[in-house]
Parts: structure tokens; C-alpha cells; sequence
């Protein structure tokens, strides 16, 4: 998982409440065999005029060009500013995966759904809780190349202006999300034992080590 | 101190590191890969860069959507070649080693690993499939797992466990004749339900299983997740041995001596306890037929359909009247009255050289009965199905009117064309019995491959010790 430690990036609004986890990504491309490449497809049915199915060569298809993100000035964006329970729906992680494949690494909004705020952080995505009326302020800011800066260490969000606003995150997902660990990498911690584990292995059982399968 | 089980032994052998809350660092000697559970794992790599641990210790097969007939035109179903040919460019990318679906040795995952001497005692083994504990009948920790955690062992070649319990279950006895291995495991399953082996990896113990084969004990393994535990063991002995000499990943030369002085440990210590032990009388059990939609709902085949209204509890008496119903099926009835529309014979419970040569051996000079609609026998492997024909198996079958097939997980789990049409019923050597699971509406009879044989020559289920 990629860490997240400073992140200065463009922003783009969703002006909308209760995004659910459908609009994030709609149903149909579950059947994917994949975790990746669902970028093309976030808000699917928002962001083109037909209608999506899987493995669709999304260049040739038509553009809602009224849809925020299809806007030439938010392109690139890497901060989604939202409205409230962002998320809702489905437990579906395809959620996350399609916003992270899309280019987006954190999320700030009055309030998120509890398993999609939980999803965010298994795939190296901040999602940030400001209250009501903050938020309300960054939309009434936000103008064309409007960047904020996160620094997830010190806990802050420094605006165009260098107004600086705080944020509170708890301290395990704080601490895994800077170092970008997930299960795996937690386990790599250990990457010294677990070679010192086969050297050994290597030694008591050498057959396991010796027949290079072809 | 007390011995230690079996199960201590590969477990102590394989902790890499323990955190503070009794949850483990073990390292796996062999992953096994197909291409249902894997492609998000491996694209999980790609995402993260991250490179397989060690490429060694893995080995690949497509067998759950492949096709059974034809296989030179490819795979006709887009959904089903698409996981197949994703499997193939992640094994080229990543250096795997995969048997393609045209390869000789291509079969099921768990007929192929200890055919090859992939998995081999001693080993812990995994893979992205639940019936991963077949390998344990070498008297090697094998047990399924989830994508994330196929991920896990790619990257790390270890996985995050807590230790289960100890069960022992003993077969005193040897079984009468005609009885086989699959009896043997539906009988326990019948007795200890699906959740009895909950928390537990079991240790199969007694004579009865020390008679048996490793083909048997192999079936026996297989189903030990049937009975709710993710691991059965089977103490190596010198029929372990014996299989494992000459397999072509088998240690060769000073390993093979190395090796098997090691494997002789790998039996549970005369004074170690168990967690729990249950016994049983092989001599009293008979061939078995499934009759509901769970492996436990089983009985003799010379037995009737049980009453759901003598059912004590109320939770089982439902899913006993709701197992009748979808079965098309009666209390009382008698098993041997039940008429059958399609046979099948394979999967990685009983698709093994053993169990062709079971089947064919009921099968020898005779036709299947004219109710029968299609018959099937899917050998396990490239390697099982070129052995049968150089026995002259395929003759037996094709003579008598059975279809022979080309290897892999077939009508098992119907994600490939071989399926069974709404309220079709079949006589099915596989582990499995839910709705649906041979296809919408399916309904299977779990059964040894005898049996099986016996019930596409009767047309019906026909005790084999009366053959
Ligand atoms: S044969 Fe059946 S149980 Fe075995 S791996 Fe294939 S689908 Fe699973």
C-alpha cells in the first residue's frame, strides 16, 4: 500500500449528500477479475451518457460533460471535497479501489459511511471528517486550481490562503497509513526473520530448496 | 511434557515469529495457484510492486473453468477464458511455474501436487481453494485460503495463523469389502455433522485408514473441510514413502534419504493429547448415499430415508424437511429405489487412478441403464487419464456407455459446460451436495466411485457389495 505523509494536491468538488457506493461504482463491474483499472469507471453512470459494462474501452464513449469531474480545470485532481455520509451503500472495497485507481488520496467531507471510511485506509486513501461549516467554506473557496496541502503527521490542511485547519484521525490508522502498511507489509517487517527462517530451513530440510520446479 | 500430536510437530516446524497475542508468523512450502482466487492477488503485486517472496515455491493450474471436450478450440465461455488466459500472463510475468491447460500434467490442483511431488510430507501446503486439505494425507499442514491472503503468502511466502486444537478421530477396524474411503469419511461426517471439526485440524487415525491407500487417505483429507475443520492429517508411514519415491519433484539422490528420515518423525507421540478424540467402528460401516443438500444428511445405501419428523431440534428438522424438498425426495424411502439421471465420476475426492480402476471394475462388460442420460468420467490429471488408458480403462467406460473426458474440476462445482439441468438428479463422486452446485436446480448424491458406477449400470443406487 502506498504510504500517505504530504500530500499538496487539486481539488475537485462533489456537491453532493450521500454518495453511495453504487454511484461510486455500479454493480456490474463487480464481476471483474481485477482490483485495479476500475478508475475509468468511477461514477459511471454521472460521468458518461450510456451505459457502462465491463472491459468497455472507456475513450470512445460519451462524455457528461455538465459532470464535475469531466471539467478540464479539475483534471489531475487528487482531493475530493464531499458532502455528508459520502460512501454509503454496499460494504464493496471495489469502492475505494475505483477512487484510488482514479488518482484520488484523500476525501474531505462532514461525515463518511463507517465501512466505506474503513475501506479507505486498506488502500493508502485519507478520508478527512471537517466540520459542516468548514466544509462549506473550502466549496465556497474553491475556484480554478484550487490546491490544498494535507500533512497527515501533523494532522493539518493548509489552504491557498495558509489558513490552517486541523483534523483528527485515530493514532494505529495514522501510524499505518504513514508508513503505507497493510497486512502484507506488516508481515515484511519481519522480512529478516522469515530469512533467517529459510536459511535455517534451508539447512534442516534441503530438499524443499533443491528441486526448481519446471 | 507430554508427546506431541502430529500436528504439534509441523506447526512447531514452520513458526516464523509469534506476536504477543498468540498469532503467527508460518512459512509455507508450497502454494499452490489456480485461476479462480488468484488474479485480484496478483494484481494486489503489481499495485503495491511488489515481487513474489520466493517463485520457487509455487505451482499453477487452470482447472476450475476448463473445458472438458474439445480443448484444442480453447474456451468457448469469454468469462471463463478470460480467468484462464489471466492466469497464464500472470504466471509469464511473475516467472511461475504453471501447467498450462494443454500440458500433459495438467488436472485438478490437488491431484497434481502430490502426483508431482509438489507437496510432499512434512510441507506446510496452501492454495485459494477450501479442499487444499487433500494434501494432508501425506502428513503435510495443508488448508485453503482467501485472495488476500494468496496475496499475503505471494509476497511474504508466510501467512498470519492462530494454532487450532487437536481432534483425533480413530477408525477401529478394518471396513468390510466393497466399503471404500469415501464411505469412510461421508460415515464420519454423518456422525460428527459439518461443524464438528470446527476450531480443530483432525488426525485420522486406525487401522481402517492405515489400510488405506494414499489415494484413499487422499479422499478422506479432502472432505475433512466438509466436516468444518480446514486441516486433516494422516501420519506418514511407509505407504507415504512408497508414493513419494520416483515422483518427479520428489527428493532425489542424499535428499531422498535426508528426507525420509525426516518424514519418519511425522507421526503424534504415543503419550500426546489431543483436544478431543472420537471413535468409531469401521467394521459397521456400509457404502454411503447422501440424501439431502449437506454431507452430513447421509445414510447406508441399504438404509431408508430418515423421518424429519422424528428430529428432535427444531433448526435440523427444517433444514431436513427443506433438504427433502429440494432433493424431491420422501421420508422413509427406500435409498435403493432412487433413480438417477446423470453419473459422474471425478473431482479432486475420487478422480484418481484408483478410483478409475473402482469404477471400472463395476462397469467391466456391462451398460449404463437406459434411464441414464449422460455418464461422465473426468480423470483427475493429464497423467491419471493416460494412465487409465494404458490399463485399457477408457474402453471399460466407453463400452459401457460412459463419456471419457479430458481432466479437471467438471460438474463438480458446473463453471465449465458440464452441468446438471433443472431437477436433474446425479450420482456424483465429488463433496459437495449444496443447491445448485451441479447447476441450477441440480440435485447430487454423494457417493464412492462404485457406486457410482453401480448406479449408472442399475439406473438407481444398488448396494455394490451385492454386485
Ligand atoms: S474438483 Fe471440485 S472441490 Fe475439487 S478443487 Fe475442483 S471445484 Fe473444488
Amino acid at each position: 500500500m502506498q504510504a500517505f505523509t504530504l500530500l499538496n494536491g487539486l481539488v475537485a468538488p462533489l456537491d453532493r449528500a450521500n454518495v453511495d457506493t453504487d454511484a461510486i461504482i455500479p454493480k456490474q463491474f463487480l464481476k471483474s477479475i481485477r482490483r485495479t483499472g476500475f478508475g475509468p469507471y468511477l461514477f459511471d453512470e454521472w460521468r458518461y451518457l450510456d451505459h457502462g459494462e465491463p472491459e468497455m474501452d472507456c475513450s470512445q464513449r460519451p462524455l457528461n460533460m455538465d459532470f464535475v469531474l469531466n471539467k478540464p480545470h479539475y483534471q489531475g485532481a487528487q482531493i475530493l471535497l464531499a458532502r455528508e455520509n459520502f460512501g454509503c451503500g454496499s460494504s464493496r472495497e471495489h469502492a475505494p479501489w475505483a477512487l484510488e485507481d482514479f488518482g484520488f488520496r484523500a476525501i474531505i467531507a462532514p461525515s463518511f459511511a463507517d465501512i466505506f471510511y474503513n475501506n479507505c485506509f486498506k488502500n493508502g486513501i485519507l478520508p478527512i471528517v471537517l466540520p459542516a461549516e468548514t466544509v462549506d467554506r473550502l466549496f465556497k473557496e474553491l475556484a480554478d486550481g484550487y490546491r490544498l496541502t494535507i500533512d497527515l503527521a501533523a494532522q493539518t490542511i493548509t489552504t491557498p490562503n495558509a489558513a490552517t485547519l486541523a483534523f483528527t484521525i485515530d493514532e494505529t490508522r495514522k501510524y499505518r497509513l504513514l508508513n503505507g502498511l497493510d497486512d502484507i507489509a506488516l508481515s515484511l517487517l519481519h522480512a529478516d526473520k522469515i530469512a533467517a527462517y529459510e536459511n535455517g530451513r534451508a539447512k534442516r530440510a534441503p530438499w524443499l530448496f533443491a528441486s526448481n520446479l519446471k | 511434557m507430554p508427546g506431541k500430536t502430529l500436528y504439534d510437530k509441523l506447526w512447531e516446524d514452520h513458526v516464523v515469529h509469534t506476536e504477543d497475542d498468540g498469532s503467527s508468523l508460518i512459512y509455507i512450502d508450497r502454494h499452490l495457484v489456480h485461476e479462480v482466487t488468484s488474479p485480484q492477488a496478483f494484481d494486489g503485486l503489481r499495485l503495491a510492486g511488489r515481487k513474489p517472496w520466493r517463485i520457487d515455491r509455487n505451482l499453477a493450474v487452470a482447472d476450475h473453468n476448463v473445458p472438458t471436450t474439445a480443448r484444442e478450440q480453447g474456451i468457448a465461455d469469454p468469462v471463463s477464458r478470460l480467468q484462464v488466459e489471466t492466469l497464464d500472463n500472470n504466471c509469464a510475468e511473475f516467472g511461475i511455474t504453471e501447467f498450462a491447460m494443454t500440458d500433459p500434467r495438467q488436472g485438478i490442483v490437488h491431484v497434481i501436487g502430490p502426483e508431482q511431488g509438489a507437496t510432499l510430507p512434512g510441507m506446510t501446503v496452501v492454495c485459494g481453494d477450501s479442499h487444499t486439505s487433500t494434501h494432508g494425507a501425506s502428513g503435510a499442514l495443508a488448508f485453503g485460503i482467501g485472495t488476500s491472503e494468496v496475496e499475503h503468502v505471494l509476497a511474504t511466502q508466510c501467512l498470519v495463523q492462530k494454532k487450532a486444537k487437536n481432534l483425533l478421530i480413530k477408525l477401529n477396524g478394518p471396513v468390510g469389502l466393497g466399503v471404500t474411503a469415501k464411505d469412510i469419511v461421508l460415515a464420519i461426517i454423518g456422525t460428527i455433522g459439518t461443524a464438528g471439526g470446527n476450531g480443530y485440524t483432525i488426525e485420522f487415525a486406525g487401522e481402517a485408514i492405515r489400510n488405506l491407500s494414499m489415494e484413499g487417505r487422499m479422499t478422506v483429507c479432502n472432505m475433512a473441510i466438509e466436516a468444518g475443520a480446514r486441516a486433516g492429517l494422516v501420519a506418514v508411514d511407509e505407504v507415504t514413502i512408497d508414493y513419494y519415491r520416483d515422483r518427479p519433484y520428489s527428493p532425489k539422490g542424499e535428499h531422498w534419504f535426508m528426507a525420509e528420515r525426516y518424514w519418519q518423525r511425522l507421526y503424534s507421540d504415543a503419550d500426546a493429547v489431543f483436544d478431543k478424540v472420537i471413535e468409531l467402528d469401521a467394521t459397521a460401516i456400509k457404502p454411503q448415499v447422501t440424501w439431502g443438500t449437506s454431507p452430513e444428511l447421509v445414510v447406508a445405501v441399504d438404509g431408508c430415508i430418515p423421518d424429519p419428523m422424528l428430529e428432535t431440534e427444531g433448526g435440523k428438522r427444517q433444514s431436513m424437511q427443506r433438504a427433502l424438498e429440494y432433493m424431491g425426495l420422501q421420508a422413509g424411502q427406500a435409498i435403493t429405489d432412487i433413480q438417477v439421471d446423470k453419473v459422474f465420476i471425478g473431482s479432486c475426492t475420487n478422480s484418481r487412478i484408483e478410483d478409475l480402476r473402482a469404477a471400472a471394475d463395476i462397469a467391466k462388460g456391462k451398460k449404463i441403464a437406459g434411464n441414464i442420460k449422460l455418464a461422465l468420467v473426468v480423470p483427475g490429471s493429464g497423467l491419471v487419464k493416460r494412465q487409465a488408458e494404458a490399463e485399457g480403462l477408457d474402453k471399460i467406460f466407453i463400452e459401457a456407455g460412459f463419456e471419457w473426458r479430458e481432466p479437471g474440476c467438471s460438474m463438480c462445482l458446473a463453471m465449465n459446460a458440464d452441468k446438471l439441468e433443472e431437477g436433474e438428479r446425479c450420482a456424483s463422486t465429488s463433496n459437495r451436495n449444496f443447491e445448485g452446485r451441479q447447476g441450477y436446480g441440480g440435485r447430487t448424491h454423494l457417493v464412492s466411485p462404485a457406486m457410482a458406477a453401480a448406479a449408472a449400470v442399475a439406473g438407481h443406487f444398488i448396494d455394490v457389495r451385492q454386485l
